[in-house]
């Protein structure tokens, strides 16, 4: 594949997908499902070769692209991927790809501008991933929010106008907050070296100087801590996902949270060295507010997306801790965590779509004994909540003890306070199973069926798997996420300075 | 190589059950039972090479799980003396139950689903056994959980049974939080999880006495959970409504007892550590060892007694590591896991044949079940530490070790705690098969499947003590050869402590067979005179009732309910629709001045301009 641009090839599908959508007739679901099914696999077929092609050992950015866009500003569509971007490429191309097969039933009316909007979404997710560029960057984060507007508002459920408008407004907030810090970074290393640019890896090797960075750190840190979400900024996100269909919901949770996190890594830590060793200490304290407050919450909701909405801002706060702890424990516990939890959440709420389908309601005593009727669903249901409790051979357990455990050496009432709460998520989501699944069947839902056939289970199938491969050998992502970290970490000073 | 087959055969038989053969029952139990006889039949030659050769060199194999700059996981194994002695107690006992299960969960609907369970818990405990690190032992400590959240839960439409199982999970979950902080503490202090790593830095003393206390502690705090110790016990009897062959199995003879195993491995450290960290393990085996008999008195459920009498040895066990003899400790755990797995298959035969827990509806039956009366009977013998039965020297060396130890408290309440073992067993033993007919219907013996595993445990838990008489060389001791066990470990026999438990258990059956036999103690005018703390019995002490309506329901469940508060109307409704609505309502009333007409306008402007003339005017 030498010469190949893999990278726009990935960002390009779901664009290409969707101009050809536009002219479909949107009577054929059929031809749509079949456009949205060839225009996902292509990325994920091309992020497993990613996975496996990327030359550890040499390690930096590779399968680069970088052609000028505006010259006189020195923007550039540059894209190149480590092995962080790697990990978030492959798991969004998973979680779009069985969005689109969690869709096929789920999705009735309009259908053809859903696939369009969904598309789109995911193409500038793919973009945020593997830009190198920090104007790029910022235009694929926009082409991913954007469309999360109409997908809530069309599609969404109970409080979906309340809810879209909340969202993007938050997420709008964010991203002015970041452009602020790119923007001063732009026109100060600039000044300092004379050549403007807003290429991450020429903009990586000037040295600014440390108070700058850490004024500047703070924007970043707040706009790309919105969409994390970091408390108290987060109640955006459960009601976000209260509100979207399936598929969003999956993204939402799944990938665009990540934006955020991954957002501080690249952006923050990556250019702004100093600016994260003296900030990192204080997100330590602040990820405990999600972590225990998040926590808790969940454990007193009793609609499932909301207590699943809640536990995700609980678990971005154990990847906050990861990456303050500095070191490579932690970090790429870190980054294996947003890996599992994107495709953890993603089970979850493809699972709590299907029942919803069903029953139309996610409200969990209202629903009674549906082991008996959905076997498989329960099972599958099963596996995501012990996934999320932390259990071993999953993938989340992999990275929450690489958290604990090198967070324990400067961060140890964060990490007494994380194991803690690892019995309070095991708590509601075991309470979750036996209130939905266990116990005498309700007559209310003899009609309910199983998730049956290929397109039903498949998706279900691919998310369990990949937790599973994962959990029994993470060192398929480890080993390559470590090579992402290793140059990130090199540039940040040993010892936080207090 | 042929070791990791102890790992790989059970785990693939739960898969394959799981994917492929679920429909058909028959096929499903085959591959169960042939993965854990293949195991057997793998530790059997290696156990009888280190029975011959007690001091061959432990054999260690691994390969990198996770390895980044600073951690380094490994899977691997671990066979020593110890090690292999659990693998074969494991498969020998796991074998029988299995075998036991066909007939006992014949018509179930569930069949598949159980013996799937099965393998996945034999795959889990193995894992345990086989562990050289502590995240690995980690790693399988909640596997077996898991296994043991499932089969607890196998009558999953029982709101008991899914309760249990929860119960069982969460509670082990508390004790593994200590657990994960504990491992955090030795690797953050050594930088390594590898046992024999940290034993040889524990040696050299590169850890610092505070650093080995803690890490003892915490460690020790995921054997409470597991192994059931106060103040967690209170999840194991209620663990028993799930099927008996696994109250057998993981909830008597093997997973509970994975928390004194744990000790027995990291006892290096236990008995480097400064001696509060043995002092508390002591104290807590202790007072688990006598709470639970005093507890077994109340019930009536046979499996239930039972559940009592097991939580009650382990108390025993885990007091053992903690007067300084993990040999001991071991030794009781092999003894128990025979006798303790037969009273409880036996149990399973006659609930079997009645249909029912309580033995207040059942009596007479030893002339209907004469299998399962003789070897039940063996086994409570055992079980209460009759001579020469298994229990008698398991029971005897943890007495002399807690005598030598000098703690008269500890070795008081062992001596205690054998006399109302002796009481409830009698009890059990009485009013189950012999006295007056209470039961409905014909029980009647069950198949052989089900017979044939009781008599040969009935052997085993008879004679498997002889193996430990103290004046044997090499007996048990020196085959285990635990390192560390220096103060306690050189007690030997001792007549003293032989005589008068022997005498406490004897005084213990006369006064159970005056009770519940001939009747001259009336038991109904012993519970009008003792009701208050008979009631305390029934109600276990009312720790339960402790959990649920003031840690849960008080605490627990109100800091949710006020996060939640906070986060609804505080957060969401005050600070960020609040911010809105004002907003929203400011945009509103300007609109009111927006009108479109021109008088309005014109208005406005003249007013404005009088005005500013005004204040000049003024200035």
């Amino acid at each position: 594949m030498e010469g190949f641009p893999i990278i726009s090839a990935i960002i390009l599908a779901p664009l290409i997908a969707v101009i050809i959508l536009i002219f479909v007739n949107d009577k054929d679901h059929g031809l749509i499902h079949g456009i949205a099914v060839v225009a996902t696999s292509i990325p994920l077929a091309l992020s497993l070769y990613l996975l496996f092609a990327y030359d550890m050992a040499k390690g930096g950015y590779q399968f680069e692209e970088n052609i000028p866009w505006v010259k006189s500003m020195g923007i550039n569509y540059h894209v190149g991927v480590d092995g962080i971007s790697i990990a978030m490429v492959l798991l969004t191309s998973i979680v779009i790809f069985t969005a689109v097969f969690v869709s096929w039933k789920g999705i009735t009316h309009r259908v053809k501008e859903h696939y369009i909007f969904l598309l789109l979404l995911v193409a500038g997710v793919f973009g945020v991933f593997t830009s190198l560029d920090l104007l790029c960057f910022y235009f694929f984060y926009e082409l991913a929010v954007i469309p999360m507007y109409p997908l809530i508002g069309i599609w969404g459920s109970a409080n979906r106008e309340y809810a879209t408008m909340k969202l993007t407004l938050y997420l709008s907030l964010g991203a002015v907050f970041a452009m602020l810090g790119i923007l001063s970074i732009y026109f100060v290393a600039g000044a300092q070296t004379g050549h403007y640019t807003f290429d991450m890896v020429q903009l990586s090797q000037v040295t600014l100087a440390r108070g700058y960075q850490i004024k500047v750190f703070l924007p970043l840190l707040i706009g790309f801590g919105v969409l994390v979400p970091l408390a108290p900024f987060h109640s955006w996100s459960p009601i976000g996902h209260a509100a979207a269909p399936s598929a969003v919901s999956m993204l939402h949770a799944g990938v665009l949270m990540k934006i955020g996190a991954y957002g501080i890594l690249r952006v923050g830590m990556g250019l702004l060295p100093e600016g994260a060793a003296f900030w990192m200490p204080v997100v330590a304290i602040l990820c405990l507010i999600n972590i225990f407050y998040g926590g808790m919450v969940a454990m007193a909701r009793k609609d499932m997306k909301f207590m699943v909405g809640y536990s995700s801002s609980s678990h971005m706060g154990y990847v906050l801790l990861g990456f303050a702890t500095l070191n490579h424990i932690g970090v790429n516990g870190a980054v294996l965590l947003m890996f599992a939890h994107g495709i953890m959440t993603a089970l979850a709420f493809s699972l709590i779509g299907f029942i919803y389908d069903q029953t139309h309601t996610r409200m969990m005593y209202d629903l009674r004994g549906l082991a008996g009727k959905l076997p498989f669903v329960a099972i599958a249901f099963a596996v995501m909540a012990f996934a999320s409790s932390g259990l071993p051979g999953l993938a989340n357990f992999v990275a929450e003890v690489m958290i604990f455990v090198g967070a324990f050496k400067d961060y140890p009432v964060q990490v007494v306070i994380s194991v803690f709460m690892i019995i309070v998520t095991a708590t509601y989501m075991l309470r979750a199973i036996k209130s939905v699944f266990f116990c005498e069947a309700m007559e209310r839902w003899e009609g309910i069926k199983d998730a049956n056939g290929f397109v039903e289970k498949f998706p279900f199938i691919i998310l369990i798997a990949v937790l599973f491969i994962v959990g029994f050998y993470p060192s398929i992502l480890l080993d390559i996420i470590n090579s992402g970290v290793d140059t990130l970490l090199a540039r940040i000073p040993v010892l936080p300075p207090s | 190589m042929y070791i990791w087959a102890l790992l790989i055969l059970p785990l693939f038989s739960a898969v394959l059950i799981t994917l492929v053969t679920r429909r058909h029952k028959d096929l499903s139990s085959y591959i169960s039972i042939g993965a854990v006889l293949a195991c057997f039949f793998i530790v059997l030659p290696i156990f009888l090479r280190f029975v011959g050769a007690p001091h061959t060199e432990h054999l260690e194999g691994s390969f990198r799980w996770i390895g980044v700059p600073g951690m380094l996981v490994e899977i691997g194994y671990l066979i020593d003396p110890l090690s292999v002695l659990m693998l074969f107690i494991v498969t020998f006992v796991g074998t029988l139950i299995h075998i036991y299960s066909r007939g006992y969960m014949h018509d179930d609907p569930g069949y598949s689903r159980f013996f799937a369970c099965l393998s996945l818990f034999i795959f889990s405990m193995l894992g345990i056994v086989l562990a050289n690190n502590l995240i690995m032992i980690y790693i399988f400590w909640e596997l077996v959980g898991l296994s043991s959240y499932l089969l607890i839960g196998f009558y999953f439409e029982k709101p008991a049974a899914s309760d249990a199982a929860k119960k069982a999970f969460l509670v082990n979950r508390i004790g593994d939080f200590g657990f994960a902080l504990g491992i955090c503490v030795i690797f953050y202090a050594s930088g390594t999880f590898n046992f024999l790593e940290i034993a040889h830095q524990v040696h050299a003393g590169h850890l610092s006495p505070n650093t080995m206390l803690l890490g003892s502690l915490l460690l020790f705090c995921g054997a409470v959970g597991k192994s059931a110790q106060f103040p967690l016990h209170v999840w194991l009897p209620d663990a028993m409504e799930g099927p008996t062959p696994v109250s057998a199995l993981i909830h008597a003879a093997t997973m509970v007892a994975a928390g004194v195993y744990m000790l027995a491995r990291i006892s290096f450290l236990l008995y480097a550590a400064p001696p509060a960290a043995t002092t508390v393990i002591a104290y807590t085996g202790a007072i688990t060892a006598l709470g639970a008999a005093l507890l077994a008195l109340g019930q009536s459920d046979i499996k239930r007694v039972i559940a009592f009498s097991t939580l009650s040895s382990l108390g025993y066990m885990v007091m053992s590591v903690g007067v300084g003899s993990a040999t001991a400790g071991m030794f009781y755990l092999m003894t128990h896991a025979f006798f303790k797995a037969l009273l409880f298959l036996c149990a399973g035969s006659v609930i079997h044949a009645c249909h029912t827990n309580d033995i207040w509806h059942m009596g007479a039956l030893s002339p209907k079940l004469k299998i399962t009366a003789t070897t039940f009977i063996l086994g409570s013998l055992a079980m209460m530490g009759v001579f020469p039965f298994s229990g008698f020297w398991s029971k005897d060396e943890i007495l002399s070790a807690a005598f030598a130890n000098g703690d008269m408290v500890l070795y008081g309440a062992g001596v205690l705690t054998a006399f109302i073992t002796g009481i409830f067993m009698t009890k059990l033993i009485l009013v189950t098969f012999f006295g007056k007919k209470r039961y409905h219907g014909s029980p009647h013996e069950s198949p052989p499947s089900m017979t044939i595993p009781l008599i040969i445990l009935a052997v085993f838990a008879v004679f498997v003590g002889l193996v430990g008489i103290p004046s044997l060389h090499p007996n048990f001791g020196s085959f285990l050869g635990l390192h560390g066990a220096e103060h306690g470990a050189e007690h030997g026999f001792n007549m003293t402590v032989a005589i008068s438990s022997t005498i406490v258990v004897f005084a213990g059956i006369i006064i159970g067979f005056l009770t519940y036999y001939t009747g001259t103690i009336d038991p109904d005018k012993m519970y009008k005179r003792f009701r208050g703390p008979y009631r305390l019995l029934e109600n276990r002490f009312y720790i339960d009732h402790f959990y649920d309506n003031f840690i849960v329901a008080k605490i627990y469940n109100q800091v949710a309910r006020i996060s939640t508060f906070i986060e609804v109307n505080i957060i969401i409704h005050f600070c960020i629709n609040g911010p809105a609505y004002l907003i929203r309502h400011a945009g509103l009333f300007l609109r009111s001045t927006i009108t479109g007409g021109v008088q309005h306008y014109t208005f406005f402007m003249v007013t404005g301009v009088v005005v500013l003339i005004i204040v000049y005017a003024l200035t």
